[in-house]
């Protein structure tokens, strides 16, 4: 039998329904626990701080300029949500799907269960993503509506008849793209590192300054590709240029592939590497 | 060693945990019925029952459980439950949702999961404290939850490491009977306790270790019989127990014959257990002595710890 034909016998015979069924189970269980844990309190604030900053400029200035705010709401998205509250976000929530349970001491109980553990990778990590994606649109979402809201019909010229709403939409689908990213990533870093906290200094050191680096490296940035998809342009001025310039730009309909192909890369390693992890309580 | 699909087997297995050594070259292979596996802290049970359920690897050799191995997880933990040492639980979790959600992992219906939960639970005596939550109940408690966890799918091997731990006396009586109807209903049950005599009334076979090694395995009786350096110790209760001491002594394979504290019977220590049970037939048809009772003194499971492995110097 040739090996094409092997593969395709072994994916007719596999148990795809036992799979779906023990991902659903997955899913539930680790989503609930992702939003609902104490845990997850941090990131909600982080996340809503600037909602909160954005409501209380709305209340208590009284000079408004929609051109600036979009401006201001730009900044808001690339220097504080990409570099800090969806960094750190996922790290926490990522981090601790694996890390939590081994502190916890209870990942065993999923190593004795029927699982192929490829598989509980792929689970826990649909779990963070859509519960960071959730919480972090939401709240991009409401900066937004915080923004414009006031502004009246030239607020609704702006968003219904304007770029307002490609505006939205590009910082939400950015939002999700920095979740599946950085989720990946933080997600191999549990199971690499006992202490996933200096790893993440390191990458976000890497995050930071990768500008800097020849282009071939760039490529291996999940902000590489986000900063590319951004819909506002930050002037590069003086050291912000760091944040903000492009060196090699790329156009969309590679930024979203590349950065899908470089998140199923980590997922890829992740998977090795968890069919390799022994539980020993005790070392950890 | 041959593959069997009707036994767990070690073939030559080791494990180091860096320079550390967990276990070392074992060799073994068990049958269905209660295994017990005896040994100090720190003499390789654990590391054992890990390997065989695959939560460790082998630094080398294989283990196969009824012909499978963990690398096929569908299969192989349908038929195998593990209660272990740890004493923990996903935090926030109730009794109930701790076994529905490892059954969900199995692929059962709602309905399914919601029915072996409860059967489960109800098994172990526990049903009435199912919906709350685990981090509030006693340790005894918390033991016989993750019993019912692991027996609730209805495993074919059935692994509990140290499961006598944290119960009241009573539980342990139940945990024990339980253990027993498993054992009888053809599953394999591998436990390990250091409460040695509980352990000794309801094992079929046993695994003494000591320093990562298999130092004896096999029936009882069998390993008792091979411990050639002490003579067996046999309690006979009589009508005249100094009279048969006296002519018991005689005998060259009886080394030592003693009236018991209670003055009712003979404690012999024999070489020979076969020789000495046909002598003493003889003795009492003969001489008309009236027996009430003979038993082995020593063919237990502490015996046979306390001479292979607490400095007994005993070797198989």
């Amino acid at each position: 039998m040739s090996s094409i034909a092997l593969a395709r016998k072994r994916f007719e015979e596999a148990p795809w329904q036992l799979w779906t069924s023990q991902l659903v189970a997955i899913l539930r269980y680790e989503l609930r626990r992702c939003l609902w844990m104490r845990r997850s309190i941090w990131i909600y604030l982080l996340a809503l701080a600037p909602a909160g900053i954005i409501a209380l400029h709305v209340m208590f200035n009284r000079h408004f300029d929609l051109p600036d705010d979009t401006q201001v709401l730009g900044g808001i998205f690339q220097f504080y949500y990409l570099r800090l509250g969806i960094f750190f976000g996922c790290m926490g929530l990522f981090t601790w799907l694996f890390r939590g349970e081994i502190v916890e001491k209870s990942l065993h109980y999923y190593f004795l269960s029927p699982v192929r553990r490829e598989l509980l990778v792929i689970g826990k990590f649909l779990a963070g993503f859509i519960a960071s994606s959730v919480i972090f649109v939401f709240s991009v979402w409401l900066c937004f509506v915080l923004t414009y809201a006031h502004f009246g019909p030239a607020g609704r010229a702006f968003i219904f008849d304007g770029p307002g709403l490609h505006h939205l939409l590009a910082y939400m689908g950015v939002t999700v793209l920095a979740c599946l990213g950085y989720g990946s990533l933080f997600l191999a870093l549990s199971l690499v590192f006992k202490n996933p906290i200096l790893p993440g200094i390191v990458v976000l050191g890497w995050e930071t300054f990768h500008a800097v680096l020849p282009s071939f490296l760039q490529k291996f940035s999940v902000m590489f590709y986000l900063k590319q998809l951004c819909p506002i342009t930050i002037p590069p001025d003086g050291l912000m240029a760091l944040f903000t310039v492009v060196a090699e730009p790329v156009s969309a309909w590679l930024a979203v592939p590349g950065l899908m192909c470089l998140s199923a890369a980590i997922l890829v390693f992740a998977c090795f590497r968890i069919r390799r992890t022994e539980i020993s309580y005790l070392a950890d | 060693m041959t593959a069997n699909n009707n036994a767990i087997v070690f073939d030559n297995v080791s494990k180091f945990y860096g320079e550390v050594l967990g276990v070392n070259r074992v060799n073994l292979s068990l049958p269905p019925g209660i295994t017990s596996l005896v040994g100090p802290n720190g003499s390789g049970k654990t590391t054992l029952m890990n390997l065989m359920t695959g939560l460790v690897r082998p630094t080398q050799g294989n283990i196969t459980v009824l012909g499978l191995t963990p690398d096929q997880p569908e299969e192989f933990f349908t038929r195998v439950g593990y209660c272990t040492q740890f004493d923990s639980f996903p935090k926030g979790i109730t009794g109930y949702d701790f076994i529905y959600h490892s059954l969900k992992l199995r692929g059962r219906t709602h309905k399914q999961a919601h029915e072996l939960a409860f059967e489960a639970m109800e098994r172990l005596g526990i049903s009435e404290a199912a919906h709350r939550r685990v981090a509030g109940y006693s340790k005894g408690m918390r033991q016989r939850i993750r019993l019912a966890q692991a027996i609730a799918h209805h495993p074919t091997v059935l692994v509990l490491d140290e499961p006598l731990n944290g119960l009241d006396p009573m539980a342990r009586a139940e945990s024990i009977a339980l253990f027993e109807a498993l054992g009888k209903e053809g599953l394999h049950v591998i436990i390990s306790s250091h409460v040695l005599h509980e352990v000794d009334k309801i094992s079929d076979q046993v695994v003494l270790m000591s320093y990562g090694y298999v130092v004896a395995e096999g029936q009882i009786h069998g390993v008792r019989s091979e411990v050639k350096e002490h003579p067996m110790q046999i309690l006979v209760r009589c009508d005249n127990p100094s009279r048969l001491a006296a002519r018991l002594f005689s005998q060259d394979h009886v080394v030592e014959a003693k009236l018991n504290s209670d003055g009712k019977g003979v404690l012999v220590r024999t070489r020979d257990a076969d020789q000495f049970y046909l002598l003493l037939n003889r003795i009492v048809v003969d001489e008309d002595f009236a027996l009430e009772a003979v038993a082995p003194a020593d063919d237990d499971v502490n015996s046979i710890y306390q001479y292979l492995i607490r400095g007994g110097g005993g070797t198989v």
